[in-house]
Formats: structure tokens, sequence, C-alpha cells
């Protein structure tokens, strides 16, 4: 079991069992579900609006090739310096080259869970950077050195009073859980360090090949201001989040925002188009644009699961994910988390190393019934199972398949099999769930069902 | 019609009276059921488990005792979405590639077979009792059987179904799931009892065994009154 696995269970075995937690989230995804269903009901078709979607994004990355050279060119004709990294290495290098050429010394950041997946900020800090988290669910997992919970909400696993208990402690604030008072005292903190960042980072939801744009998807209007200050901008995005067509976003806008948090429109939707041009007054001296693979290429190979680069990173597959709810995001120990991370995950950072991600599920299937891209979510994780087993199998594993089918394809020894179980049974009550039960992982907190004394094919046979 | 009712591996040694109840349903609607004897698992849990190499010889045992079978009812929406939805993929590029479409499109569940195909809702059923009904996942999106079950159910005389809140929410079974990450399928089962005990019910109905005995395994634990009954008992009660 990798080093991975054996902390994903540890930790799994923790959270599964503590009710406060499971609690906080309930309640968190109760109003998202509330406000997401109702926001469905405002597309005239729902399950049209996800087909549509779903083909844009398989027009689009079926051809990302032609599409990202269009968006390249059309950007960089407004003076943008696009910069193509094939691994975390390699963009974290030439985010701390501008970084460097610029001789910066502060940073403002706006939420981009691609820098969460190359861990910019511990190598921007490591380089003697200051780097400050200006979306308020970002500043507060950035004050409390955690990753973020959720890939769209990235703090819903703190109430208001740890919120409130841990601005005192680290900004010296006054105690107070009103929602509004919080978010003033961040603001106060947060409006300081856009005065003075030399650059501003942000990510992209989406990026237009017909216009050579950026679109930036908020609700705080930190990242308009991350790239309105600052005179050096850089983004990162990875390859996959381009759309063709400048009006593919009046579907992708209002989808992300009903599916990633229950509103018609987020609060803030900008197009960027590169740095500041001539004759005009405002906007970065400088624009940088990183284009991560990381992977991705290799995914895209994967025809079977290339759809899993529809991803619009919404969240929603999380939202309703029993897993998740039940574990929380922390657990799985990775950047993504819920149905997408156990998908791409073992695509992005190694098969045999994150392959009980894929097993960590029941292919329920609400993951795939809710994505609005349609990406084929669950049946991939049963791919990637399929997958692991294949190059390397679990040797007591497949054993246990291999007697367990020769038992079940062969009557006379399923009816023994039948037998020697009702035999068994009493023993194993005498045991039951302690280390000596054989079937303890079931039976230390549930009971078992008794071996009926006569099967159904028993009495089959005997009624014929 | 002659009906070749295949009984899953679990009803069968844990559950007979779930199977009996739906030869017994069948035959008083006038068909004739045959159970094939030489077969009792349809290769699941090897498959969901990615040993496809492992579940094929099982798999395939199931489709030569099926291959002459007219119309195929499984007494399981979980073992109904593997012979209907997944066995195609198993033997995909294989010989029986089109053999195991053919029988996947002869299979049917239980209460979809009896609603969707024959047209029965009424089986002039009583039971006198509060239930709430859990949708399992494979019957409910892999075969996409919602409504059937409820029809069913609407004509038990003396029956009050209560929809609980997480109708739809995974019981936490999932096969060898629940010994994999036995405390990851606790908690979920313990959000699904608490969201069946809330409707008051008497019983939780479903229409995959496997999954109340999940539910069943956690409330006798827990103490819970609230007890579990397949789909077609509460049908065969009179």
């Amino acid at each position: 079991m990798s080093t991975f696995a054996t902390q994903f269970l540890k930790q799994a075995r923790v959270m599964a069992g503590d009710l406060r937690h499971r609690q906080i989230i309930r309640t968190a995804l109760g109003n998202y579900g509330i406000a997401r269903d109702k926001g469905k009901t405002s597309f005239q078709d729902w399950e049209g609006a996800r087909q549509l979607a779903a083909e844009t994004k398989w027009e689009a990355v079926n051809h990302l090739d032609q599409y990202l050279e269009e968006f390249v060119a059309k950007i960089e004709a407004r003076r943008t310096k696009v910069h193509w990294a094939s691994t975390s290495e390699q963009a974290r290098e030439i985010i701390l080259q501008i970084v460097r050429d610029k001789n910066a010394r502060s940073i403002i950041k706006s939420k981009a869970m691609t820098a969460e997946e190359i861990h910019l900020n511990d190598a921007l800090e490591a380089a003697g950077l200051n780097v400050v988290e200006n979306d308020l669910g970002e500043f507060i997992v950035q004050l409390r050195h955690e990753t973020p919970y959720h890939i769209v909400f990235p703090s819903m696993h703190l109430t208001r009073g740890e919120i409130s208990e841990l601005f005192q402690r680290e900004l010296g604030s006054a105690p107070t859980d009103d929602p509004q008072e919080l978010t003033m005292i961040a603001r106060r903190v947060l409006r300081k360090k856009f005065l003075t960042a030399d650059i501003g980072i942000t990510g992209a939801n989406f990026a237009i090949a017909e216009t050579g744009m950026i679109s930036i998807t908020e609700n705080e209007g930190n990242a308009r201001l991350t790239a309105a200050l600052p005179k050096t901008m850089i983004t990162l995005l990875g390859i996959e989040k381009v759309l063709p067509k400048l009006e593919d976003l009046a579907l992708f806008l209002p989808m992300l925002a009903t599916m990633g948090t229950g509103q018609a429109l987020t609060c803030y939707n900008t197009m960027y188009g590169g740095p500041r041009q001539p004759g005009e007054s405002d906007g970065p001296e400088e624009w940088h644009i990183v284009l991560l693979d990381n992977h991705r290429t290799e995914l895209l190979a994967d025809a079977e699961q290339r759809d899993a680069l529809h991803c619009i990173r919404c969240g929603a597959c999380l939202n309703v994910c029993p897993i998740f709810r039940n574990v929380g995001g922390h657990t799985y120990g990775t950047t993504y988390s819920g149905p997408i991370g156990s998908v791409i995950t073992p695509h992005l950072r190694g098969l045999q190393d994150w392959k009980h991600l894929s097993n960590a599920s029941t292919l329920c299937g609400a993951c795939t019934e809710t994505c609005p891209v349609k990406i084929d979510l669950h049946h991939h994780l049963l791919q990637n199972r399929r997958n692991a087993s294949a190059t390397q199998p679990a040797f007591f594993e497949r054993l246990a398949y291999q007697i367990f089918g020769s038992i079940t394809n062969r009557p006379a020894l399923w009816a023994i099999a039948k037998k020697l179980g009702r035999w068994g049974q009493p023993l194993q009550n005498l045991v039951k769930g302690s280390a000596l039960d054989p079937a303890k992982a079931w039976t230390r907190t549930r009971e078992l069902p008794p071996l009926a004394n006569e099967s159904f094919k028993d009495w089959w046979r005997n009624r014929k | 019609m002659t009906i070749t009712l295949f009984i899953p591996c679990f009803v069968d040694a844990l559950f007979p009276r779930a199977g009996i109840s739906m030869v017994e349903i069948l035959e008083r609607l006038g068909h004739t059921v045959v159970c094939p004897e030489e077969i009792a698992c349809c290769g699941q849990p090897a498959f969901n488990s990615g040993y496809w190499d492992q579940s094929r010889p099982v798999a395939a045992k199931v489709l030569e005792q099926l291959k002459d079978a007219e119309t195929v009812v499984i007494g399981s929406g979980s073992c109904g979405a593997m012979v209907k939805k997944f066995y195609p993929e198993l033997f995909a590029k294989t010989p029986q590639a089109e053999l195991a479409r053919q029988i996947a499109a002869r299979t049917w569940e239980f209460s979809d077979f009896l609603v969707s195909k024959l047209g029965v809702t009424d089986l002039g059923a009583a039971f006198p009792h509060k239930v709430t009904f859990h949708d399992g996942c494979h019957g409910l999106r892999e075969l996409g059987i919602k409504q059937s079950p409820r029809k069913l159910l609407a004509n038990v005389q003396g029956l009050q179904l209560v929809e609980m809140a997480e109708a739809e929410t995974c019981c936490g079974f999932g096969g060898t799931f629940a010994a994999k990450f036995p405390m990851i399928s606790t908690a979920m089962g313990e959000v699904k009892c608490a969201s069946a005990v809330e409707t008051g019910a008497e019983f939780v109905v479903s229409n995959d065994s496997s999954c109340l005995m999940h539910l069943q395994g956690l409330l006798s634990r827990q103490g819970k009154p609230i007890k579990t009954i397949h789909l077609a008992e509460v049908l065969n009660h009179r």
C-alpha cells in the first residue's frame, strides 16, 4: 500500500467518525443543494444545456492543439507573453524567473487551484517572497497554514467562531461572529496588500480561443483588483481551460455559477485580453500567461477518460459525493478532492500511488448524474481500478476472486460453502467484532444477517 | 411467457424470502418461471474491484446459462446493472460480445419488469404499514429505475409511503467497499439510517437486498426498531 493510501485510510477513519464535521458539511451543502436546484430551473432545458456544454468541451478538448494555438496567437498579438510549462517544476521556474526579473518582493494572489496543484506558494515563499491570498476563503486557510478544503469553498469546514478566533490570534482583531464584520477585518488587511504588491497572480476559469481572452469568475472582486493594481500580472491555467468561442461563455458562466455556488451568475465575471494597450489608462503594464500541461496531455491521449478534461472545476461532484461529505476534502491528501480528484489524480500523480482514491467509492454515480459537462466520473473510477489491478494486481485479492468464482460456478461447491457458512456462523458469533473475527471489518459496526437454513436454491429444488 | 429468474448469490444464501416472493408473484401472474441452478454469482465483486479477468469466467457461465432464455429477470438492481450495463463492456472485443449484448437487452430488474414490460402495477398485495423506499444506486442510476417500485407500492393496500430526504443517497454498502473502507461505509450508512428513521416509517423497502443487508446490519446494532424488507416480499404480502 502506498504511503498516500495509508495516510488516506488513517485520516478517513478519523473524519468518518467526526460527527461535528459531518454536521457542518451537511448544513453547508444542504443550503447549496437548495440553491443549485432552484438555479437549474432557470435554464429552459437543463439536460439540453448539459449536452451542449459536454459537446462544446468535447470539441475544444478533441481539437485542443488548434484552439490553444488560436488563443495564444490572439492574446500574444496584444503584447501578452505566453509561456508553456510541461511540468509543475517548469511552471514554478517560469513564474520565479518573472518574479526575479521584476525584483518583486510582494505578491497578491487570487484563488487558483492550478497554483495549488503546482505548490506555487511554497516555491515563492522559499524564494523569500511575501505571498498573500486575497480570496476570503483562501486567505483564511492560508492563515491556518492549510490547503483549501474544497475547490470552490476553501474554508467550508470552518465555523464563524473558528474564523473569528483565527483572526483574533493572527490579525489581532476583536471577537465577532458577524460574517460581514469578519469580511471587513480581512478586507482591511488585504487592501493594504493590494496597494503594495509588485505582482498579481490569478488563475482562469476559461480561455477563449476566438478572441484570445481569459475569463475569471468570482464573487468578491478580488481577482479584478489583482488584475488592476500591480504592474505585472501572471495568469496560470491548465491547457484544458480553452473554449472555442466567446459566445460559449453565455452557457458556461451561468452553468458554472449554478453548479458551483447555486447562483444565477457570480457577482463578477471579467474577461481580460492582455496588458494595458497603447492609449489605455489602466491595467497592468505586463501580462504573462503560463499554460500548464502537468500530465494533462497524457489524459488527453486516454480516449476512454479524455472527457475528464471537460471539467470546469465547479465542485458539484464533490458536493453530492457521500464519500467527500463524510471524509472531507483534506483527507484526500491532494489538490483535487472528491470524484473528479479521484479520477484525475491517478493520471496526474501516478496510478499505483493514488489508486486507493478510485477504490474509495461505492460507484453510486451521484457525481456523474450531477456533472454539468457530463464526465463519466464513476465509470472512470472503475476503469482506474481495472487498469491498476491489470498492471499490479494484489496477490491475495486476485486469489480470493478466483476462489470465489470457482465456488459460485460449481453448484455442488456453492451448496457446500453455504452449509459450511451455516455451521461456522455460530462460532463466528462468539468472537463477533473482535480481532479474531474474520468478518470484523463488517461486524465492528454492523450485524451480519444469518445464513438461511433453507437457501433459495434449496427451496427451489425441494419444490420441484 | 417463460421467465428465467436469476437469483443472485447473496439473495440465495441470505434472503431466500425475497427470491421466493418473486417466483410466487410471477407464477400468480400466469407465467412459467425457471431458475437456472448452475449459476450463483454475476461476477460483480471481482468486476467492481477491477479484476475483470477473474470476473469474466463467472460472467461467461451466466451468459452460457442464459443464452436460450427468452426473458431474464434478476432479483437485484445491482446485479441487473451488471448484466444489462456492464456485461457488454466486460465482453467487448471478445467472442462473446454479441451474446452479452443480446442477453443485456433481454434482461430486466424485477420491479421494472413488472411495470415496464408486463404493465402490471397492482398485485393485490396488502401491507398495512408506514414504509420508506431506498433507491439502490445501480438500479437508480445505471438502469434509471425510479418510478416502477413506487407505482407498485402505490397499489399495496394499507401501505403508506413516506419519502425520506436521502432516498437517493447511497447507503454505503458498495460491495467490497464495505470491507475495504468500513468506517466510511458505516458513516454513509448512518446518514441513510438517520434519514429513514426520521420519516417515522416502520420499514425500509428496497429492490436491492444488498443495500438492505447493510442498513439492517446498522439498524440492528443501533437497536433501532425500524426493519428492512425487500420490495418483492411486500408485494407478495396479503
